[in-house]
């Protein structure tokens, strides 16, 4: 395991869609390396040839049959959204003129 | 107002009956006719308004809706006989804001769903609500579920109603609270890490952790979504159980939930523990930093179990241990992925930085994020994400994911040999509030006993065992294998005659 760097959590929160302030970056970055030192105790185990366990019960193709049934009315839902228009969602742009 | 002091006193003394007495009590009132469940409501919704100042177990209390709902079951009793009444008609009940909750706010203690209120029902809110029983308000929590004081929401914290400088615990500790306090008997809350039992145990009553899958998790705001699981409090242990009993069963909506019926749990309650076998964790009860008064009260559990005919021993669970190291790695991890949602887009708030026009999608949700959540949650997201990269996946999140199947596996070996086990539910009693918000690693610890049942999916339960020389809650957890619920609850049963735990919180001191 790694020392973590500011410049890492610097990235991992860009990853991760989140803005740090530059006191949140400075703090995170000890409080992390303590949490992530801890937790690599994980590695104290041996888990040769021991499947990973990704759900308590295993359960695969739950099935039903597919049929219409009502769902959430749509003005309903939009009218939780920030901003809406037109029956749909509205945000800001996605495509970036990087100039 | 003509009434005069006596007619005041004895409204008092009427209210303060009524929120002491235990679910089943209230239900068995109602239907008889001695109280109505209007009675029963505002008594609860009056020593809320007198008291939850002081305990802010309440982010939103549902006054009306609750007054409204009783006077309609009162009326259903006259025009259609006690005999129509659903079986928990009646009786106060606490919902964790965590659960949604149509048009009623939601904010799971969280700034960015701030004024947000469901278009639905969480299924459990569904089957509450059939069961008679009668939500009076949402209860506080940590942010998202992330935290063990409930120092986390970003609306203050809860205080112990036992001892106002300390914590209730958490997530759930608004839930917990509230029960404690004589704000409602019953409550739901959820559970990822500990988050039921951990502040059971600091408020002094009973928490439940249910087998994962037994109790839909549909309309629970996601935490990590392999973890969490949905559960009572009470004050009683057959309280407790039908609560469980009233919302638990395979629900359609909820993939992960388990189609096979449930075991009835109230028929045996009172079977008591002759010939069961019960083995005391050791490597629970011989964690850092432990109590000693939580270890007399757990050696006295032991005592307790065994004159009331079960054969006890100690069993090794070696890798519980490393539950705590591994749930900091896959519970992050889950959260990091199910907390993406919040982004400004669909729900809540929406921070759009710069000159209006300027910013583009994701500088809005990297501004959204950053305003709305809190540190723990930032913590959490960061934790997981880092977890998952490209370059530490296998290390972190693969490891753990291998111990996980390994808890399972010395989990299963131990109930080869014995029916239920048996630890501490937290290693010390309530911190005073402000102790461990600066050091998240330390906060963690309190969850060292409570994490490796999530991992394994299984069932515990944590009941009072006692005040420590402080007076505050002791409490001991009975761990079941998965879909034990009915003999983990024969167990907590016994223990609670055993302790015979009838000491009540004074949250406006002595009353």
């Amino acid at each position: 395991m790694s020392e973590l760097t500011r410049e890492q959590v610097r990235h991992v929160a860009k990853l991760a869609r989140l803005d740090l302030s530059d006191d949140e970056l400075d703090r995170f970055t000890g409080q992390l390396a303590g949490i992530l030192d801890h937790a690599a105790r994980v590695s104290a185990l041996d888990t040769d040839g021991v499947p990973p366990t990704a759900h308590p019960f295993p359960m695969v193709n739950v099935l039903r049959p597919d049929v219409v049934k009502p769902s959430l009315d749509r003005d309903e839902v939009l009218a939780c959204a920030p901003d809406a228009r037109d029956g749909r969602f509205r945000v800001p742009r996605i495509l970036e003129d990087e100039a | 107002m003509s009434s005069s002091d006596s007619d005041h006193d004895r409204d008092h003394d009427r209210d303060r009956d009524l929120t002491s007495r235990s679910a089943a009590g209230l239900a068995a009132a109602v239907r008889s006719g001695e109280v109505s469940a209007r009675e029963v409501v505002d008594a609860h919704l009056a020593r809320i308004e007198a008291l939850d100042g002081s305990v802010h177990a309440f982010l939103h209390v549902t006054a009306d809706g609750a007054r409204a709902r009783a006077d309609a079951l009162d009326a259903q009793r006259r025009s259609d006989g006690p005999e129509s009444l659903p079986p928990l008609a009646g009786v106060p009940v606490a919902v964790k804001d965590v659960l949604c909750t149509r048009g009623v706010p939601t904010t799971c203690g969280s700034r960015i769903l701030e004024g947000w209120l469901p278009p639905y029902d969480a299924t459990v809110v569904a089957r509450l609500e059939a069961s008679g029983a009668i939500a009076v308000g949402k209860a506080n929590m940590d942010e998202f579920a992330m935290g063990s004081s409930t120092e986390n929401s970003a609306f203050g914290p809860t205080h112990n109603p036992w001892d106002l400088g300390r914590v209730p615990g958490g997530s759930s500790g608004g839930s917990a609270a509230a029960v404690a306090a004589g704000f409602a008997p019953l409550a739901l809350g959820t559970d990822t890490g500990g988050s039921i039992r951990q502040p059971a145990a600091l408020c002094g009553v009973v928490g439940v952790k249910p087998t994962y899958g037994r109790v839909s998790r549909y309309g629970v705001v996601a935490f990590a979504s392999s973890l969490d699981q949905v559960g009572p409090f009470a004050r009683t242990v057959e309280d407790a159980a039908l609560l469980l009993e009233a919302v638990w069963g395979h629900d359609p909506a909820d993939s992960t939930s388990i189609p096979t019926p449930c075991e009835p749990i109230l028929p045996g309650l009172e079977r008591g523990v002759a010939g069961l076998r019960v083995g005391v964790v050791r490597e629970l009860t011989e964690v850092d930093g432990i109590q000693p008064e939580v270890s007399a009260a757990l050696e006295q559990a032991v005592k307790l179990l065994e004159q009331a005919g079960a054969t006890l021993d100690s069993v090794s669970v070696p890798s519980a241990i490393y539950g705590l190291p591994a749930y900091y790695l896959i519970a992050p991890a889950e959260a990091s992925s199910n907390l993406a949602r919040f982004d400004g887009i669909r729900y809540g708030l929406r921070v759009v930085p710069g000159e209006p026009g300027s910013a583009n999608a994701a500088a809005m949700n990297g501004a959204t994020r950053h305003a709305g959540f809190g540190a723990e949650v930032k913590r959490r997201i960061m934790l997981g994400t880092y977890a998952l990269s490209a370059g530490y996946y296998d290390a972190y999140y693969g490891q753990a994911q291998r111990v996980r199947t390994l808890i399972i596996r010395d989990f299963d070996r131990a109930y080869e040999h014995f029916d239920v086990l048996l630890s501490p539910t937290t290693p010390t009693t309530a911190f005073p509030l402000g102790d461990k918000v600066d050091d998240p690693l330390a906060m963690y610890l309190s969850d060292v006993c409570t994490i490796p049942t999530n991992l394994a999916g299984a069932a515990a339960m944590s009941i009072p065992a006692g005040l420590d020389g402080s007076g505050l809650p002791i409490g001991v957890q009975v761990l079941a294998p998965g879909l034990g619920e009915a003999v983990m609850f024969r167990v907590a049963r016994a223990l609670e005659l055993g302790f015979g735990f009838a000491a009540r919180a004074r949250p406006g001191g002595p009353a």
